[in-house]
């Protein structure tokens, strides 16, 4: 039970890095960024990769790993950088799916769809595997903690104001002087650097990287729990990505309940317990479980800027 | 030598779907002044100000701004150089506050750029900003409101916010989209005041404006547009006076 708790764990913190990196680009910055499952997979591509070919260590494959997602992130954001909601959302899409169609094609390179395994990760061999869960687990959320420290600040430092700007009027940004399109690059790069790193968390951990574990399901539950989490406040991610995970994994133990299902109806049942969770509490909390704060700040002269 | 003034606008050009909403407009806006830009609807003041600000590059002409030729620019780089617009129809970012709004046109915020906002910081620059900042929403009587969202605010204090990013900016020349249509008197009164008083201390504003009564004392010179090109430029008195203009606003002599 432990090292099964462990493993969810795991996944929340992974999920809680991608709803971070989407809170940056979505959240703030208002761009649809459908392209998540790509950057993911890039990440958990070239960490695995790199680390059984060039035996990377974890530490090292990682920084790969976000410097290609960050790449693909600022070519994604110049090339779109024209494109607003309906259509940024399409094209990011179909980024996905192109990068998640090479990871299939590309056989010379990925393996193509029985993909790459015995990708490598400290800990595994010489622990044991609860030990390695908890490990990997402890490694996700000090990770996680940190982006989630830098990300903070990001949002309540002026850049956060500009990305704000950004999201609700873009003229406006530009007459207040802002270069609107570095924003956007560096704003996409980040969040795909940040997504790059959960691909090369997740690739570790699993020890097996294949294009089916970068479908459009991925980003689907990302979106998920970012907008039940609060859309513009990272602790909104945080627990939006918790939720959905002990929603999909809860729910799990739905057919001891219920006697009587196949399996097949009881896996969509699941589906469905999931979905009307989410249209209840978003019927309750439009803006999600945290939603975004509009920042105070003292009127005296003397005072602190304080949250 | 007489000054230079501080905006030249000569032969500006720009259509839309084949109609000529600019035909040649010329004029100027000489330092320290608040000068009018009138005309019937469809003159071209608001294309023409598109085209100042960069929203929209002119297709043809030029623009020199406190000596060096703007035209084309992007709008960033325009209210960089010191000439600020504000929006007919008030855009502050509904879900920022007021003073977050202000401190959105501050220039040169180290906090701006990824790195030093990770780093942190450079308190005094941000001070200053806020200090800057919350002098300006006092004066424009934005202060009781300052830390409520701009989508709060009523229609009179969404203009006087408008106002208000602009001086943040620290412009040399702020164009002025209709700043008191649709307010009450008295508070076009008090709006007209403060342009006043800026106006005092060496800011230079190009108004767009309704209002006869509030330009006839506020404006000078007044610039009388029409079909997309200068019609007459002078006082309001001479302007009032002007066959021309009365023809263009009426379609007929008066």
């Amino acid at each position: 039970m432990l090292d099964y708790l462990a493993s969810l764990a795991v996944f929340a913190g992974i999920y809680a890095l991608l709803g971070l990196g989407l809170n940056l680009v979505w959240g703030l910055g208002g761009m649809v960024n459908l392209g998540l499952a790509g950057f993911f997979a890039i990440g958990a591509y070239a960490s695995a990769l790199s680390a059984l070919h060039l035996h990377f260590p974890l530490v090292a494959a990682s920084f790969f790993a976000m410097l290609l997602a960050a790449a693909a992130g600022a070519l994604l954001a110049v090339v779109t950088a024209r494109l607003k909601g309906d259509y940024l959302a399409i094209v990011t899409l179909g980024f996905a799916e192109v990068i998640q169609l090479i990871a299939g094609n590309e056989i010379w390179l990925t393996n193509g769809t029985d993909g790459l395994s015995a990708i490598p990760a400290p800990g595994r061999g010489t622990l044991s595997p609860l030990a390695f869960d908890l490990s990997s687990a402890g490694i996700v959320w000090l990770v996680l903690a940190a982006i989630a420290a830098a990300f903070g600040r990001l949002s309540a430092a002026p850049y956060g104001r500009v990305l704000r700007a950004i999201r609700e009027d873009e003229m406006v940004a530009r007459i207040a002087g802002k270069n609107v399109l570095s924003f956007k690059i560096g704003a996409f790069s980040a969040s795909a650097a940040v997504m790059g790193l959960a691909g090369s968390l997740y690739a570790a951990y699993d020890g097996y990287v294949a294009p089916d574990s970068f479908d459009v399901l991925v980003t689907l539950l990302v979106v998920l729990a970012l907008t039940a989490g609060g859309v513009g406040r990272m602790q909104g991610a945080l627990v939006g990505a918790v939720l959905v995970v002990v929603l999909t994994e809860g729910t799990r133990f739905f057919g001891g309940l219920l006697p009587g299902l196949s399996a097949l109806q009881v896996a969509s049942l699941r589906q469905g317990v999931i979905g009307l969770f989410l249209l209840l509490l978003l019927r309750v909390k439009p803006d999600g479980l945290l939603p975004e704060r509009i920042r105070v700040h003292p009127l005296d002269d003397e005072g602190e800027t304080t949250r | 030598m007489p000054e230079p003034p501080l905006l030249s606008v000569r032969a500006l050009t720009r259509s839309f779907y084949g109609v000529r909403a600019l035909a040649g407009a010329d004029f100027d806006v000489a330092s320290g002044t608040i000068t009018a830009l009138i005309g019937p609807n469809g003159a071209g003041k608001t294309t023409a100000f598109q085209c100042l600000s960069g929203v929209v590059p002119p297709e043809g002409g030029r623009v020199l701004f406190a000596g060096r030729d703007i035209t084309s620019w992007p709008p960033e780089r325009i209210s960089r150089a010191g000439l600020v617009r504000t929006f007919q129809i008030a855009r502050g970012i509904p879900r920022l506050s007021v003073l977050e709004n202000l401190l959105l046109y501050a220039k040169a915020q180290p906090g701006e750029t990824m790195w030093s906002a990770l780093i942190g910081g450079c308190r005094a620059t941000a001070r200053r900003a806020r200090d800057r900042a919350l002098a300006i929403a006092r004066r424009l009587d934005l202060i009781g409101v300052a830390n409520q969202p701009a989508g709060a605010l009523s229609g009179g204090q969404k203009k006087l916010l408008e106002i208000g990013r602009a001086l943040m900016a620290e412009p040399k020349l702020v164009l002025l989209d209709e700043p008191i249509a649709g307010v009450n008197p008295t508070l076009a009164e008090r709006i007209a005041a403060h342009l006043e008083s800026l106006r005092a201390e060496g800011i230079t504003f190009l108004v767009i404006e309704h209002h006869m009564d509030i330009i006839a004392r506020l404006c000078d010179p007044v610039i009388v547009m029409a079909e997309g090109r200068t019609l007459r430029t002078g006082s309001f008195s001479e302007i009032a006076a002007d066959e021309a203009v009365q023809l263009a606003y009426l379609g007929m002599p008066a």
